[in-house]
């Protein structure tokens, strides 16, 4: 016991002096399975994410705008993996946490519950939930746990440009033909709140932020990041001409940020619970591709197995 | 037809071609049967769509009336697109996707390479970027060919199912008509028969690996190149070009 004690004191000492926590360290089991939670959700959510934007690959309205949902989506893959091998320094497979995503066990972002119904769906998905994941993804450039930190730093970059290519988007929109316009206030209109929630419940009813704040998991609070993201988000709004839907957002002189509505949290968790308007269909096609690709991994499975033992009898 | 009509034909073919398959395999995109594979295909689209677009764009600046290269990707009908048959398929299982690949590349490598040294300067130019990718392009899907043949029984099966239903496409690659004819007197495209002649080779050193036959040359369905295509190209296009058909002259 005494010894657990003391290297959990060595633990706490290490993450208090800013030094990195790498996968050899010990760590206490219970910042090991936050992490393998938090790093996994993220994991597929960056590949759940492909399904809502892959949706419009067919149908971009010019060859710039197709090359560049390509190079985005790509992107979210690359994500996935780099954090799904982050999952691994900890102990965990991959196929392990592919398994937990695909019978519903492990969370993704709730957002991706939601349907990508129109191109200027595309423009919200970049502006507002690549806006929002990145004001979490800033933060956790610094987290405390070494591989998680360094994959965010290339994250961050690739998320940054994938925000500001939805936002040119949207902008384009914006100044376009009345129909284009209405598009862009539209898809405004719904992916605003569900953004807003993407930063999770409340400090007060957050359920692992205290513990992930000692770690150093988390450096800043749900709030915090929120109120970050709207001060900026209402601003770039405003230079483009659109109306964030919320009646209550207001400046405020005292504390130097917006003051905004109520979130409906009872959607929210409604959505986490399983009944978005996709929650199904999103799981659905991860399930999909998975089991008509078995047979693909088999093969380059048998194939190695093949080449492995004619190498080893020449 | 003159030189100048040809030359258009000739990069409407190349920029349709490239432009029909990055679509087909952007379809994929999240449905892949792994992660590496989506990243794949979609980096295969990418390479796919950057050559289309450098092809559509010399293809409008040739023509010279002011069209766009979103113009001649989104506006052209049916009967107006010039791209090969293969490249249209559906992509059925991963066994299709794969071997219609393998098939295009195998043609598509030697093509560019010999159009590296074509009289015309930006096609050389175009060419030259291409090289390395469709290398790459051409690597990775005989490696999955081989995989699937000397896989598992079923990945075998599946891999020859598909070369037998995609062959009857390959004779569409290598149709020559009055462009070509123009163009390979002046010096700016390949004759095709050194092209059949490493397409062949390729497909034979491939498939021998890969334990897979060679299908017999029966019936060859042909008419690309003449805007004759197969039921799915409809489609495909109604998807594609529906925003900017819905939207005439709208920005986006």
């Amino acid at each position: 016991m005494t010894d657990v004690k003391t290297l959990e004191d060595v633990f706490q000492a290490k993450v208090d002096a800013e030094q990195k926590i790498e996968p050899k360290d010990w760590m206490p089991d219970a910042y090991r399975k936050n992490l393998v939670r938090q790093i996994s959700q993220h994991a597929h959510s960056e590949v759940v994410g492909m399904l809502p934007e892959g949706n419009w690959i067919g149908r971009a309205p010019s060859l710039r705008r197709k090359a560049i949902l390509l190079a985005k989506v790509q992107d979210e893959a690359g994500h996935g993996l780099y954090l799904y091998s982050a999952v691994e320094t900890l102990g965990t497979s991959r196929e392990k946490t592919n398994d937990d995503l695909n019978s519903g066990k492990a969370k993704y972002s709730s957002i991706f519950n939601y349907p990508t119904l129109t191109w200027a769906d595309i423009g919200a998905v970049g502006w507002l939930v690549d806006g929002a994941a990145i004001m979490n993804q800033v933060m956790l450039c610094r987290t405390s746990y070494g591989p998680y930190a360094r994959a965010m730093v290339r994250i961050c970059k690739e998320e940054s440009f994938h925000q500001r290519q939805g936002y040119e988007i949207m902008g384009v929109l914006a100044k376009g033909t009345p129909e284009q316009r209405e598009m862009a206030q539209d898809a405004l209109n719904r992916w605003w709140w569900p953004s807003l929630m993407m930063f999770g419940p409340s400090d007060a009813d957050s359920p692992h932020s205290a513990q992930s704040m000692k770690w150093k998991i988390k450096r800043q609070s749900n709030d915090e990041l929120r109120q970050i993201f709207i001060d900026r988000t209402v601003q770039q709004a405003e230079v483009i001409g659109l109306t964030i839907p919320d009646p209550e957002l207001k400046w405020n002189e005292e504390t130097k940020h917006y003051d905004w509505g109520e979130i409906d949290w009872t959607e929210f968790n409604n959505v986490i619970a399983g009944n978005g308007p996709c929650n199904r269909e999103r799981l659905a096609a991860r399930n999909k591709a998975h089991s008509e690709g078995a047979w693909v991994r088999d093969a380059a499975m048998a194939y190695a197995a093949k080449k492995a033992k004619k190498k080893q009898a020449a | 037809m003159d030189q100048h009509q040809a030359l258009l034909t000739y990069c409407l073919r190349r920029g349709d071609d490239n432009l029909i398959l990055s679509h087909r395999l952007g379809e994929w995109c999240g449905h892949g049967p792994q992660l590496e594979e989506d990243i794949a295909l979609t980096n295969r689209a990418l390479d796919l769509i950057g050559q289309a677009r450098n092809y559509l764009q010399y293809a409008a600046e040739v023509e010279g009336k002011g069209r766009t290269e979103d113009d001649l990707a989104f506006l052209r009908s049916e009967r107006q697109f010039v791209n090969t048959m293969l490249v249209e398929q559906l992509n059925g299982d991963y066994a299709h996707t794969i071997c219609r690949s393998f098939l295009y590349d195998a043609w598509h490598l030697p093509l560019q390479q010999a159009l590296t040294k074509s009289a015309d300067e930006r096609i050389a130019a175009i060419a030259g970027k291409a090289v390395k990718e469709v290398s790459y392009h051409l690597r990775t899907s005989s490696e999955w060919m081989i995989r699937f043949g000397d896989g598992t029984e079923e990945s075998h099966v599946r891999a020859q199912t598909a070369l037998d239903a995609l062959w009857t496409f390959t004779g569409d690659l290598f149709v020559q008509d009055d462009v070509d004819a123009i163009l390979v007197k002046a010096g700016v495209v390949p004759d095709m028969a050194p092209i059949r002649s490493a397409f062949d080779k390729t497909v034979e050193t491939v498939l021998a690996e890969a334990t897979l036959e060679r299908p017999v040359d029966g019936h060859m369905a042909t008419g690309g190149r003449q805007g004759k295509h197969s039921e799915h190209l409809g489609y495909l296009l109604a998807e594609m070009q529906y925003l900017q058909r819905a939207h005439p002259g709208a920005q986006w």
